[in-house]
Protein backbone atom coordinates (compact mmCIF):
# COMPACT_ATOMS: atom_id res chain seq x y z
CA UNK A 1 0.00 0.00 0.00
CA UNK A 2 1.21 3.49 -0.82
CA UNK A 3 1.18 5.51 2.39
CA UNK A 4 -0.87 8.69 2.03
CA UNK A 5 -0.19 10.73 5.10
CA UNK A 6 -1.33 13.68 3.10
CA UNK A 7 -5.05 13.21 2.45
CA UNK A 8 -5.06 15.98 -0.12
CA UNK A 9 -2.53 14.06 -2.24
CA UNK A 10 -4.95 11.13 -2.28
CA UNK A 11 -7.91 13.37 -3.13
CA UNK A 12 -5.85 14.94 -5.92
CA UNK A 13 -4.98 11.55 -7.36
CA UNK A 14 -8.62 10.50 -7.41
CA UNK A 15 -9.97 13.77 -8.78
CA UNK A 16 -8.60 12.82 -12.21
CA UNK A 17 -10.62 9.62 -12.74
CA UNK A 18 -14.14 10.99 -13.14
CA UNK A 19 -13.17 12.22 -16.62
CA UNK A 20 -12.60 8.59 -17.66
CA UNK A 21 -16.35 7.89 -17.30
CA UNK A 22 -18.29 9.57 -20.14
CA UNK A 23 -21.70 8.97 -18.54
CA UNK A 24 -20.79 11.01 -15.47
CA UNK A 25 -20.38 14.28 -17.35
CA UNK A 26 -24.10 14.74 -18.10
CA UNK A 27 -26.77 16.75 -16.35
CA UNK A 28 -29.99 15.30 -14.92
CA UNK A 29 -32.96 17.69 -14.59
CA UNK A 30 -30.50 20.47 -15.37
CA UNK A 31 -28.14 19.55 -12.54
CA UNK A 32 -24.73 17.87 -12.81
CA UNK A 33 -25.19 14.15 -12.20
CA UNK A 34 -24.10 12.95 -8.76
CA UNK A 35 -24.06 9.18 -9.12
CA UNK A 36 -24.27 7.50 -5.71
CA UNK A 37 -25.86 4.20 -6.74
CA UNK A 38 -22.63 2.34 -7.42
CA UNK A 39 -23.64 -0.55 -5.18
CA UNK A 40 -26.45 -1.34 -7.63
CA UNK A 41 -24.29 -0.88 -10.71
CA UNK A 42 -21.08 1.05 -11.19
CA UNK A 43 -20.37 3.08 -14.33
CA UNK A 44 -17.94 2.06 -17.06
CA UNK A 45 -14.73 3.90 -17.92
CA UNK A 46 -13.86 4.58 -21.57
CA UNK A 47 -11.20 1.85 -21.32
CA UNK A 48 -13.96 -0.75 -20.86
CA UNK A 49 -16.18 0.71 -23.58
CA UNK A 50 -13.20 0.78 -25.97
CA UNK A 51 -12.19 -2.80 -25.18
CA UNK A 52 -15.70 -4.07 -25.95
CA UNK A 53 -15.81 -2.06 -29.14
CA UNK A 54 -12.36 -3.29 -30.20
CA UNK A 55 -13.53 -6.84 -29.63
CA UNK A 56 -16.68 -6.28 -31.70
CA UNK A 57 -14.91 -4.47 -34.54
CA UNK A 58 -11.82 -6.65 -34.91
CA UNK A 59 -11.99 -9.93 -33.01
CA UNK A 60 -15.47 -11.35 -32.85
CA UNK A 61 -16.41 -14.86 -34.00
CA UNK A 62 -17.46 -17.88 -31.99
CA UNK A 63 -14.93 -19.25 -29.52
CA UNK A 64 -13.35 -22.72 -29.24
CA UNK A 65 -14.78 -23.76 -32.60
CA UNK A 66 -13.26 -22.39 -35.76
CA UNK A 67 -9.82 -22.76 -37.27
CA UNK A 68 -10.20 -19.39 -38.94
CA UNK A 69 -8.36 -16.32 -37.74
CA UNK A 70 -11.27 -14.49 -36.13
CA UNK A 71 -12.34 -17.53 -34.14
CA UNK A 72 -8.78 -17.82 -32.88
CA UNK A 73 -8.70 -14.11 -31.98
CA UNK A 74 -12.01 -14.36 -30.13
CA UNK A 75 -10.82 -17.45 -28.27
CA UNK A 76 -7.55 -15.74 -27.33
CA UNK A 77 -9.43 -12.66 -26.11
CA UNK A 78 -11.90 -14.73 -24.08
CA UNK A 79 -9.28 -17.02 -22.56
CA UNK A 80 -7.03 -14.01 -21.99
CA UNK A 81 -9.85 -12.48 -19.96
CA UNK A 82 -10.09 -15.67 -17.91
CA UNK A 83 -6.38 -15.53 -17.17
CA UNK A 84 -6.76 -11.85 -16.22
CA UNK A 85 -9.49 -12.75 -13.71
CA UNK A 86 -7.28 -15.54 -12.36
CA UNK A 87 -4.37 -13.18 -11.74
CA UNK A 88 -6.72 -10.55 -10.25
CA UNK A 89 -8.00 -13.09 -7.72
CA UNK A 90 -4.64 -14.86 -7.36
CA UNK A 91 -6.35 -18.18 -8.00
CA UNK A 92 -4.03 -21.14 -8.53
CA UNK A 93 -5.35 -22.06 -11.96
CA UNK A 94 -7.53 -20.59 -14.67
CA UNK A 95 -9.46 -23.88 -14.47
CA UNK A 96 -10.90 -22.39 -11.29
CA UNK A 97 -12.43 -19.41 -13.10
CA UNK A 98 -15.91 -20.02 -14.53
CA UNK A 99 -17.63 -17.19 -16.40
CA UNK A 100 -21.31 -16.74 -15.54
CA UNK A 101 -23.97 -14.10 -16.22
CA UNK A 102 -23.29 -12.63 -12.81
CA UNK A 103 -23.24 -13.27 -9.08
CA UNK A 104 -26.78 -14.65 -9.05
CA UNK A 105 -26.07 -17.26 -11.72
CA UNK A 106 -22.80 -18.23 -10.01
CA UNK A 107 -24.60 -18.90 -6.72
CA UNK A 108 -27.30 -20.87 -8.50
CA UNK A 109 -24.62 -22.94 -10.22
CA UNK A 110 -23.10 -23.91 -6.87
CA UNK A 111 -26.55 -24.50 -5.37
CA UNK A 112 -27.64 -26.82 -8.16
CA UNK A 113 -24.36 -28.54 -8.98
CA UNK A 114 -22.56 -28.67 -5.63
CA UNK A 115 -25.27 -28.59 -2.96
CA UNK A 116 -28.29 -30.26 -4.49
CA UNK A 117 -26.71 -33.67 -5.29
CA UNK A 118 -25.03 -33.83 -1.87
CA UNK A 119 -27.75 -32.68 0.52
CA UNK A 120 -30.54 -34.63 2.14
CA UNK A 121 -32.91 -34.34 5.08
CA UNK A 122 -31.16 -33.26 8.31
CA UNK A 123 -28.40 -31.51 6.37
CA UNK A 124 -28.03 -27.79 6.89
CA UNK A 125 -26.90 -24.79 4.83
CA UNK A 126 -25.70 -21.95 7.03
CA UNK A 127 -26.15 -18.36 5.83
CA UNK A 128 -26.38 -15.03 7.67
CA UNK A 129 -29.12 -12.49 8.27
CA UNK A 130 -27.29 -10.02 6.02
CA UNK A 131 -27.73 -11.85 2.74
CA UNK A 132 -29.01 -10.45 -0.54
CA UNK A 133 -31.98 -12.44 -1.87
CA UNK A 134 -29.57 -14.00 -4.41
CA UNK A 135 -27.79 -15.73 -1.52
CA UNK A 136 -31.05 -16.85 0.13
CA UNK A 137 -33.46 -18.03 -2.54
CA UNK A 138 -31.13 -20.49 -4.38
CA UNK A 139 -30.53 -22.25 -1.04
CA UNK A 140 -34.25 -22.29 -0.25
CA UNK A 141 -34.79 -23.97 -3.61
CA UNK A 142 -32.14 -26.60 -2.80
CA UNK A 143 -33.63 -27.07 0.66
CA UNK A 144 -37.09 -27.58 -0.80
CA UNK A 145 -35.76 -30.15 -3.28
CA UNK A 146 -33.62 -32.12 -0.82
CA UNK A 147 -35.30 -31.73 2.58
CA UNK A 148 -32.25 -29.87 3.89
CA UNK A 149 -32.65 -26.94 6.25
CA UNK A 150 -31.59 -23.32 5.85
CA UNK A 151 -30.04 -22.00 9.07
CA UNK A 152 -29.54 -18.25 9.53
CA UNK A 153 -26.83 -16.76 11.75
CA UNK A 154 -28.04 -13.63 13.60
CA UNK A 155 -26.74 -10.06 13.51
CA UNK A 156 -26.58 -7.33 16.15
CA UNK A 157 -28.10 -3.83 16.16
CA UNK A 158 -25.03 -2.43 14.41
CA UNK A 159 -25.65 -4.82 11.54
CA UNK A 160 -22.63 -6.98 12.35
CA UNK A 161 -22.62 -10.74 12.21
CA UNK A 162 -22.79 -12.35 15.66
CA UNK A 163 -19.67 -14.46 15.11
CA UNK A 164 -20.08 -16.46 18.34
CA UNK A 165 -23.64 -17.38 17.34
CA UNK A 166 -22.45 -18.21 13.85
CA UNK A 167 -19.83 -20.59 15.25
CA UNK A 168 -22.37 -22.21 17.55
CA UNK A 169 -24.66 -22.85 14.57
CA UNK A 170 -21.89 -24.70 12.73
CA UNK A 171 -22.52 -28.36 13.43
CA UNK A 172 -21.95 -31.83 12.07
CA UNK A 173 -25.14 -31.28 10.07
CA UNK A 174 -23.75 -28.18 8.31
CA UNK A 175 -22.80 -29.07 4.74
CA UNK A 176 -22.13 -25.61 3.34
CA UNK A 177 -21.66 -22.05 4.56
CA UNK A 178 -22.77 -19.30 2.16
CA UNK A 179 -22.25 -15.70 3.25
CA UNK A 180 -21.77 -12.27 1.79
CA UNK A 181 -18.32 -10.72 2.05
CA UNK A 182 -19.88 -7.24 2.25
CA UNK A 183 -23.56 -6.60 3.01
CA UNK A 184 -25.23 -4.82 0.09
CA UNK A 185 -27.91 -3.25 2.29
CA UNK A 186 -25.72 -1.97 5.13
CA UNK A 187 -22.11 -2.03 3.96
CA UNK A 188 -20.95 -4.32 6.78
CA UNK A 189 -17.70 -6.16 6.00
CA UNK A 190 -18.07 -9.67 7.36
CA UNK A 191 -15.20 -11.39 9.20
CA UNK A 192 -14.70 -13.84 6.34
CA UNK A 193 -11.31 -15.13 7.48
CA UNK A 194 -12.77 -16.19 10.85
CA UNK A 195 -15.82 -17.62 9.07
CA UNK A 196 -13.66 -19.69 6.71
CA UNK A 197 -11.39 -20.89 9.54
CA UNK A 198 -14.34 -21.90 11.74
CA UNK A 199 -16.11 -23.70 8.90
CA UNK A 200 -12.97 -25.47 7.69
CA UNK A 201 -12.25 -26.62 11.24
CA UNK A 202 -15.50 -28.58 10.91
CA UNK A 203 -14.72 -29.66 7.36
CA UNK A 204 -17.44 -27.40 5.90
CA UNK A 205 -16.80 -25.59 2.60
CA UNK A 206 -17.55 -21.86 2.29
CA UNK A 207 -19.04 -19.79 -0.53
CA UNK A 208 -18.44 -16.05 -0.32
CA UNK A 209 -20.70 -13.62 -2.19
CA UNK A 210 -18.23 -10.92 -3.16
CA UNK A 211 -20.54 -8.78 -5.32
CA UNK A 212 -20.11 -5.80 -2.98
CA UNK A 213 -16.52 -6.56 -1.97
CA UNK A 214 -14.66 -6.85 -5.27
CA UNK A 215 -14.90 -3.14 -6.19
CA UNK A 216 -13.57 -2.03 -2.81
CA UNK A 217 -10.49 -4.04 -1.84
CA UNK A 218 -7.89 -6.43 -3.22
CA UNK A 219 -8.56 -10.16 -2.99
CA UNK A 220 -6.35 -13.21 -2.88
CA UNK A 221 -8.13 -16.54 -3.16
CA UNK A 222 -5.17 -18.52 -1.87
CA UNK A 223 -4.85 -16.32 1.20
CA UNK A 224 -8.63 -16.12 1.76
CA UNK A 225 -8.83 -19.92 1.44
CA UNK A 226 -12.56 -19.98 0.65
CA UNK A 227 -13.98 -22.73 -1.55
CA UNK A 228 -16.21 -20.63 -3.80
CA UNK A 229 -16.13 -16.89 -4.48
CA UNK A 230 -18.63 -15.13 -6.74
CA UNK A 231 -18.96 -11.62 -8.16
CA UNK A 232 -20.43 -9.56 -11.01
CA UNK A 233 -18.60 -7.53 -13.63
CA UNK A 234 -20.95 -4.56 -13.59
CA UNK A 235 -20.25 -3.66 -9.98
CA UNK A 236 -16.54 -3.60 -10.82
CA UNK A 237 -16.91 -0.93 -13.55
CA UNK A 238 -17.35 -3.66 -16.17
CA UNK A 239 -20.25 -4.72 -18.38
CA UNK A 240 -23.50 -6.33 -17.27
CA UNK A 241 -24.19 -9.97 -18.09
CA UNK A 242 -20.75 -11.19 -17.07
CA UNK A 243 -19.74 -12.55 -13.69
CA UNK A 244 -17.35 -15.00 -12.16
CA UNK A 245 -17.48 -18.17 -10.13
CA UNK A 246 -14.15 -18.99 -8.55
CA UNK A 247 -14.15 -22.56 -7.25
CA UNK A 248 -11.47 -24.72 -5.71
CA UNK A 249 -10.41 -27.01 -8.55
CA UNK A 250 -10.87 -30.26 -6.61
CA UNK A 251 -14.47 -29.31 -5.79
CA UNK A 252 -15.28 -28.19 -9.35
CA UNK A 253 -13.86 -31.48 -10.65
CA UNK A 254 -16.29 -33.43 -8.47
CA UNK A 255 -19.32 -31.38 -9.51
CA UNK A 256 -21.57 -32.45 -12.37
CA UNK A 257 -22.31 -29.93 -15.14
CA UNK A 258 -25.25 -27.64 -14.39
CA UNK A 259 -26.43 -26.81 -17.89
CA UNK A 260 -25.98 -28.98 -20.95
CA UNK A 261 -25.16 -27.79 -24.45
CA UNK A 262 -22.35 -26.91 -26.78
CA UNK A 263 -18.84 -26.20 -25.50
CA UNK A 264 -19.32 -28.19 -22.31
CA UNK A 265 -18.84 -31.56 -24.08
CA UNK A 266 -15.97 -33.51 -25.58
CA UNK A 267 -18.13 -35.93 -27.53
CA UNK A 268 -21.84 -36.54 -27.91
CA UNK A 269 -23.71 -39.58 -29.20
CA UNK A 270 -27.21 -40.80 -28.48
CA UNK A 271 -25.65 -43.48 -26.27
CA UNK A 272 -23.98 -40.92 -24.06
CA UNK A 273 -21.90 -37.80 -23.73
CA UNK A 274 -18.41 -37.15 -22.44
CA UNK A 275 -18.22 -33.83 -20.65
CA UNK A 276 -15.51 -31.31 -21.30
CA UNK A 277 -12.83 -30.51 -18.75
CA UNK A 278 -12.69 -27.47 -16.49
CA UNK A 279 -13.57 -24.70 -16.89
CA UNK A 280 -15.61 -25.44 -20.03
CA UNK A 281 -17.72 -28.10 -18.28
CA UNK A 282 -19.67 -25.26 -16.65
CA UNK A 283 -19.95 -22.98 -19.69
CA UNK A 284 -22.62 -24.46 -21.92
CA UNK A 285 -23.45 -22.49 -25.04
CA UNK A 286 -21.69 -19.53 -26.61
CA UNK A 287 -20.41 -17.44 -23.72
CA UNK A 288 -20.41 -13.66 -23.27
CA UNK A 289 -17.02 -13.02 -24.89
CA UNK A 290 -17.54 -9.29 -25.24
CA UNK A 291 -18.50 -9.09 -21.56
CA UNK A 292 -15.45 -11.09 -20.50
CA UNK A 293 -13.17 -8.82 -22.52
CA UNK A 294 -14.86 -5.77 -20.95
CA UNK A 295 -14.44 -7.26 -17.47
CA UNK A 296 -10.73 -7.87 -18.09
CA UNK A 297 -10.40 -4.24 -19.20
CA UNK A 298 -12.19 -3.11 -16.03
CA UNK A 299 -9.78 -5.17 -13.94
CA UNK A 300 -6.82 -3.64 -15.78
CA UNK A 301 -8.26 -0.18 -15.17
CA UNK A 302 -8.88 -0.75 -11.45
CA UNK A 303 -5.46 -2.36 -11.01
CA UNK A 304 -3.77 0.61 -12.63
CA UNK A 305 -5.35 2.88 -10.03
CA UNK A 306 -4.59 0.37 -7.28
CA UNK A 307 -7.15 -1.25 -5.03
CA UNK A 308 -5.16 -0.39 -1.92
CA UNK A 309 -5.43 3.32 -2.79
CA UNK A 310 -9.10 2.87 -3.76
CA UNK A 311 -9.81 1.29 -0.36
CA UNK A 312 -8.07 4.13 1.46
CA UNK A 313 -9.77 6.87 -0.55
CA UNK A 314 -13.22 5.28 -0.25
CA UNK A 315 -12.84 4.90 3.51
CA UNK A 316 -12.19 8.64 3.60
CA UNK A 317 -15.45 9.17 1.65
CA UNK A 318 -17.30 6.84 4.03
CA UNK A 319 -16.15 8.73 7.10
CA UNK A 320 -17.08 12.03 5.47
CA UNK A 321 -20.52 10.76 4.44
CA UNK A 322 -21.20 9.32 7.86
CA UNK A 323 -20.42 12.66 9.49
CA UNK A 324 -22.26 14.74 6.89
CA UNK A 325 -25.45 12.68 7.05
CA UNK A 326 -25.41 12.30 10.82
CA UNK A 327 -25.24 16.10 11.03
CA UNK A 328 -28.59 16.40 9.20
CA UNK A 329 -31.47 16.61 11.70
CA UNK A 330 -33.76 13.58 11.52
CA UNK A 331 -31.27 11.30 9.74
CA UNK A 332 -30.52 7.90 11.24
CA UNK A 333 -27.85 5.67 9.73
CA UNK A 334 -28.83 2.01 9.50
CA UNK A 335 -25.81 -0.26 9.77
CA UNK A 336 -23.09 1.11 12.02
CA UNK A 337 -20.61 -1.76 11.87
CA UNK A 338 -17.01 -1.02 12.83
CA UNK A 339 -15.83 -2.36 9.48
CA UNK A 340 -17.83 -1.07 6.50
CA UNK A 341 -17.36 -0.67 2.78
CA UNK A 342 -18.11 2.76 1.31
CA UNK A 343 -21.89 2.81 1.47
CA UNK A 344 -24.36 4.42 3.84
CA UNK A 345 -27.90 3.18 4.37
CA UNK A 346 -30.11 5.68 6.16
CA UNK A 347 -33.64 6.78 6.96
CA UNK A 348 -34.98 10.30 7.41
CA UNK A 349 -37.57 10.98 10.06
CA UNK A 350 -40.86 11.93 8.37
CA UNK A 351 -39.65 11.28 4.82
CA UNK A 352 -40.27 7.93 3.18
CA UNK A 353 -37.17 6.68 1.29
CA UNK A 354 -39.15 6.52 -1.95
CA UNK A 355 -40.09 10.19 -1.69
CA UNK A 356 -36.49 11.02 -0.83
CA UNK A 357 -35.30 9.20 -3.95
CA UNK A 358 -37.60 11.25 -6.19
CA UNK A 359 -36.64 14.52 -4.53
CA UNK A 360 -32.89 13.87 -4.75
CA UNK A 361 -33.26 12.86 -8.40
CA UNK A 362 -34.60 16.35 -9.14
CA UNK A 363 -31.26 17.60 -7.83
CA UNK A 364 -29.40 15.22 -10.13
CA UNK A 365 -28.48 12.91 -7.24
CA UNK A 366 -28.97 9.18 -7.89
CA UNK A 367 -29.34 6.96 -4.84
CA UNK A 368 -31.04 3.62 -4.27
CA UNK A 369 -34.20 3.47 -2.21
CA UNK A 370 -36.12 0.37 -1.21
CA UNK A 371 -35.38 -2.94 0.44
CA UNK A 372 -32.15 -3.53 -1.57
CA UNK A 373 -33.20 -7.13 -2.28
CA UNK A 374 -32.45 -7.84 1.37
CA UNK A 375 -35.92 -7.93 2.96
CA UNK A 376 -34.77 -9.92 6.04
CA UNK A 377 -32.31 -7.12 6.88
CA UNK A 378 -35.12 -4.56 6.56
CA UNK A 379 -37.37 -6.71 8.78
CA UNK A 380 -34.59 -6.97 11.38
CA UNK A 381 -34.52 -3.17 11.70
CA UNK A 382 -38.32 -2.91 11.45
CA UNK A 383 -38.13 -0.82 8.28
CA UNK A 384 -39.92 -1.24 4.94
CA UNK A 385 -37.06 0.46 3.13
CA UNK A 386 -33.98 2.65 3.47
CA UNK A 387 -32.14 5.14 1.28
CA UNK A 388 -28.68 3.98 0.28
CA UNK A 389 -25.81 6.08 -1.01
CA UNK A 390 -22.98 3.87 -2.27
CA UNK A 391 -19.69 5.45 -3.26
CA UNK A 392 -17.11 4.77 -5.92
CA UNK A 393 -13.60 6.20 -6.25
CA UNK A 394 -14.90 8.77 -8.75
CA UNK A 395 -17.15 10.34 -6.12
CA UNK A 396 -16.03 13.37 -4.13
CA UNK A 397 -16.60 14.91 -0.73
CA UNK A 398 -18.26 17.85 -2.48
CA UNK A 399 -20.84 15.43 -3.95
CA UNK A 400 -21.45 13.97 -0.50
CA UNK A 401 -21.99 17.50 0.86
CA UNK A 402 -24.54 18.06 -1.93
CA UNK A 403 -26.29 14.87 -0.85
CA UNK A 404 -26.46 16.02 2.77
CA UNK A 405 -27.81 19.43 1.76
CA UNK A 406 -30.45 17.85 -0.50
CA UNK A 407 -31.53 15.45 2.26
CA UNK A 408 -31.95 18.40 4.63
CA UNK A 409 -34.12 20.28 2.09
CA UNK A 410 -36.22 17.16 1.46
CA UNK A 411 -36.94 16.94 5.15
CA UNK A 412 -37.84 20.61 5.25
CA UNK A 413 -40.48 19.93 2.60
CA UNK A 414 -42.17 17.32 4.77
CA UNK A 415 -42.11 18.89 8.24
CA UNK B 1 -40.58 19.37 -13.60
CA UNK B 2 -41.27 21.08 -10.35
CA UNK B 3 -41.29 19.04 -7.17
CA UNK B 4 -44.14 21.18 -5.86
CA UNK B 5 -46.24 19.77 -8.73
CA UNK B 6 -45.81 16.31 -7.20
CA UNK B 7 -45.78 17.24 -3.54
CA UNK B 8 -48.68 19.71 -3.53
CA UNK B 9 -49.89 21.01 -0.21
CA UNK B 10 -52.91 18.70 -0.28
CA UNK B 11 -50.63 15.68 -0.69
CA UNK B 12 -48.28 16.79 2.07
CA UNK B 13 -51.23 17.48 4.36
CA UNK B 14 -52.88 14.09 3.77
CA UNK B 15 -49.50 12.35 4.20
CA UNK B 16 -48.91 14.03 7.53
CA UNK B 17 -52.49 13.67 8.75
CA UNK B 18 -54.08 10.75 6.89
CA UNK B 19 -57.89 10.76 7.05
CA UNK B 20 -59.86 7.57 7.78
CA UNK B 21 -56.74 5.77 8.95
CA UNK B 22 -57.72 2.61 10.80
CA UNK B 23 -59.47 -0.73 10.68
CA UNK B 24 -63.08 -1.82 10.13
CA UNK B 25 -64.19 -5.11 11.67
CA UNK B 26 -66.07 -7.72 9.60
CA UNK B 27 -68.60 -7.86 8.03
CA UNK B 28 -66.74 -4.94 6.42
CA UNK B 29 -64.84 -6.26 3.44
CA UNK B 30 -61.10 -5.73 3.06
CA UNK B 31 -58.17 -6.36 0.74
CA UNK B 32 -54.40 -6.05 1.00
CA UNK B 33 -52.21 -4.27 -1.50
CA UNK B 34 -48.44 -4.43 -1.88
CA UNK B 35 -45.92 -2.56 -3.98
CA UNK B 36 -42.80 -4.75 -3.82
CA UNK B 37 -40.64 -2.12 -5.51
CA UNK B 38 -40.79 0.29 -2.60
CA UNK B 39 -42.26 -1.83 0.15
CA UNK B 40 -45.57 0.01 0.36
CA UNK B 41 -48.21 -2.11 2.07
CA UNK B 42 -51.79 -1.14 2.76
CA UNK B 43 -55.12 -2.65 3.64
CA UNK B 44 -58.39 -1.11 2.54
CA UNK B 45 -61.58 -1.71 4.57
CA UNK B 46 -65.01 -0.99 3.10
CA UNK B 47 -68.44 -1.19 4.71
CA UNK B 48 -71.01 -1.38 1.92
CA UNK B 49 -74.78 -1.27 2.51
CA UNK B 50 -77.37 -1.37 -0.30
CA UNK B 51 -74.75 -0.52 -2.88
CA UNK B 52 -73.49 2.48 -0.94
CA UNK B 53 -70.02 2.79 0.61
CA UNK B 54 -70.96 3.69 4.17
CA UNK B 55 -67.44 3.64 5.58
CA UNK B 56 -63.98 3.42 4.03
CA UNK B 57 -60.74 3.08 5.99
CA UNK B 58 -57.14 2.17 5.33
CA UNK B 59 -54.03 1.26 7.23
CA UNK B 60 -50.46 0.42 6.32
CA UNK B 61 -47.20 2.14 5.54
CA UNK B 62 -45.94 3.79 2.43
CA UNK B 63 -44.52 6.84 0.78
CA UNK B 64 -46.25 10.21 0.84
CA UNK B 65 -47.88 9.65 -2.53
CA UNK B 66 -49.41 6.31 -1.59
CA UNK B 67 -50.59 7.47 1.84
CA UNK B 68 -52.08 10.72 0.51
CA UNK B 69 -53.75 8.94 -2.39
CA UNK B 70 -55.39 6.45 -0.02
CA UNK B 71 -56.45 9.19 2.37
CA UNK B 72 -57.95 11.29 -0.43
CA UNK B 73 -59.69 8.23 -1.85
CA UNK B 74 -61.42 7.35 1.41
CA UNK B 75 -62.58 10.92 1.75
CA UNK B 76 -63.90 11.10 -1.80
CA UNK B 77 -65.76 7.80 -1.82
CA UNK B 78 -67.39 7.64 1.59
CA UNK B 79 -71.16 7.85 0.97
CA UNK B 80 -70.84 7.16 -2.76
CA UNK B 81 -72.45 4.30 -4.68
CA UNK B 82 -70.45 1.38 -6.05
CA UNK B 83 -71.19 2.71 -9.55
CA UNK B 84 -69.74 6.09 -8.64
CA UNK B 85 -66.68 4.35 -7.17
CA UNK B 86 -66.16 2.52 -10.45
CA UNK B 87 -66.44 5.73 -12.46
CA UNK B 88 -63.99 7.55 -10.21
CA UNK B 89 -61.56 4.63 -10.44
CA UNK B 90 -61.57 4.98 -14.23
CA UNK B 91 -61.14 8.73 -14.04
CA UNK B 92 -58.23 8.50 -11.61
CA UNK B 93 -56.60 5.87 -13.75
CA UNK B 94 -56.79 8.23 -16.72
CA UNK B 95 -55.55 11.14 -14.62
CA UNK B 96 -52.48 9.19 -13.48
CA UNK B 97 -51.50 7.66 -16.78
CA UNK B 98 -52.55 10.04 -19.58
CA UNK B 99 -49.72 12.51 -19.53
CA UNK B 100 -51.18 14.28 -22.56
CA UNK B 101 -54.51 15.14 -20.94
CA UNK B 102 -54.33 18.60 -19.37
CA UNK B 103 -56.39 19.12 -16.24
CA UNK B 104 -58.62 21.71 -17.90
CA UNK B 105 -60.02 19.37 -20.55
CA UNK B 106 -61.32 17.02 -17.88
CA UNK B 107 -65.09 17.27 -17.75
CA UNK B 108 -65.25 15.90 -14.23
CA UNK B 109 -64.48 17.88 -11.15
CA UNK B 110 -62.14 15.64 -9.18
CA UNK B 111 -61.93 18.10 -6.31
CA UNK B 112 -58.93 17.52 -4.08
CA UNK B 113 -58.07 14.38 -6.04
CA UNK B 114 -56.87 16.60 -8.87
CA UNK B 115 -53.77 17.11 -6.70
CA UNK B 116 -52.70 13.64 -7.85
CA UNK B 117 -52.27 14.86 -11.42
CA UNK B 118 -48.65 15.85 -10.73
CA UNK B 119 -47.80 12.16 -10.37
CA UNK B 120 -48.08 11.50 -14.10
CA UNK B 121 -44.93 13.54 -14.70
CA UNK B 122 -43.08 11.05 -12.51
CA UNK B 123 -43.68 7.65 -14.17
CA UNK B 124 -41.76 5.78 -11.46
CA UNK B 125 -44.34 6.98 -8.93
CA UNK B 126 -47.62 6.18 -10.70
CA UNK B 127 -47.82 2.82 -8.94
CA UNK B 128 -47.57 4.55 -5.58
CA UNK B 129 -50.66 6.61 -6.30
CA UNK B 130 -52.65 3.82 -7.93
CA UNK B 131 -52.04 1.07 -5.36
CA UNK B 132 -54.92 2.05 -3.08
CA UNK B 133 -57.33 2.34 -6.01
CA UNK B 134 -56.52 -1.16 -7.26
CA UNK B 135 -56.75 -2.46 -3.71
CA UNK B 136 -60.18 -0.88 -3.26
CA UNK B 137 -61.38 -2.57 -6.44
CA UNK B 138 -60.18 -5.86 -4.95
CA UNK B 139 -61.88 -5.16 -1.61
CA UNK B 140 -65.16 -4.50 -3.39
CA UNK B 141 -64.94 -7.27 -5.99
CA UNK B 142 -62.37 -9.92 -5.11
CA UNK B 143 -61.17 -9.55 -1.54
CA UNK B 144 -59.37 -12.92 -1.45
CA UNK B 145 -56.62 -12.03 -3.90
CA UNK B 146 -53.97 -9.63 -2.57
CA UNK B 147 -53.07 -6.86 -4.99
CA UNK B 148 -49.51 -6.52 -6.21
CA UNK B 149 -48.28 -3.70 -8.43
CA UNK B 150 -45.60 -5.85 -10.05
Amino acid sequence: MTPHNDRSALAKKFAQYKADFPILSQTIHGKPLVYLDNGASAQRPMAVIDAEQRYATSMHANVHRGVHTLSQRATDAYEGARERVRSFLNAKSSNEIIFTRGTTEAINLVAQSYARPRLGPNDEILITWLEHHANIVPWQMVAAATGAKLVVAPINQAGELDLAAFKSLLSTRTRLVATSHVSNALGTVLPVREIVAAAHAQGVPVLLDGAQAVPHFALDMQELDCDFYVFSGHKLYGPTGIGVLYGREALLEEMPPWQGGGDMILSVSFQGTTYNTLPYKFEAGTPNMSGAVGLAAAIDYVDRIGLADIAEFEQDLLVHATHALTAVAGVRIIGTAADKASLVSFVVDGVHPHDLGTILDQDGIAIRTGHHCAMPVMDFFGLPATARASFAFYNTKAEIDQLATAVASARALFI
Amino acid sequence: MDLKELYRDVILDHNKRPRNFGVLAPPATSARGHNPLCGDQLTIYAKVENGIIKELKFEGSGCAISVASASLMTEALTGKTLGQADTLYTQIHALLTHADTPDSTSTVDLGKLAALSGVREFPARVKCASLCWHTLQAALNDPTTPVCTE
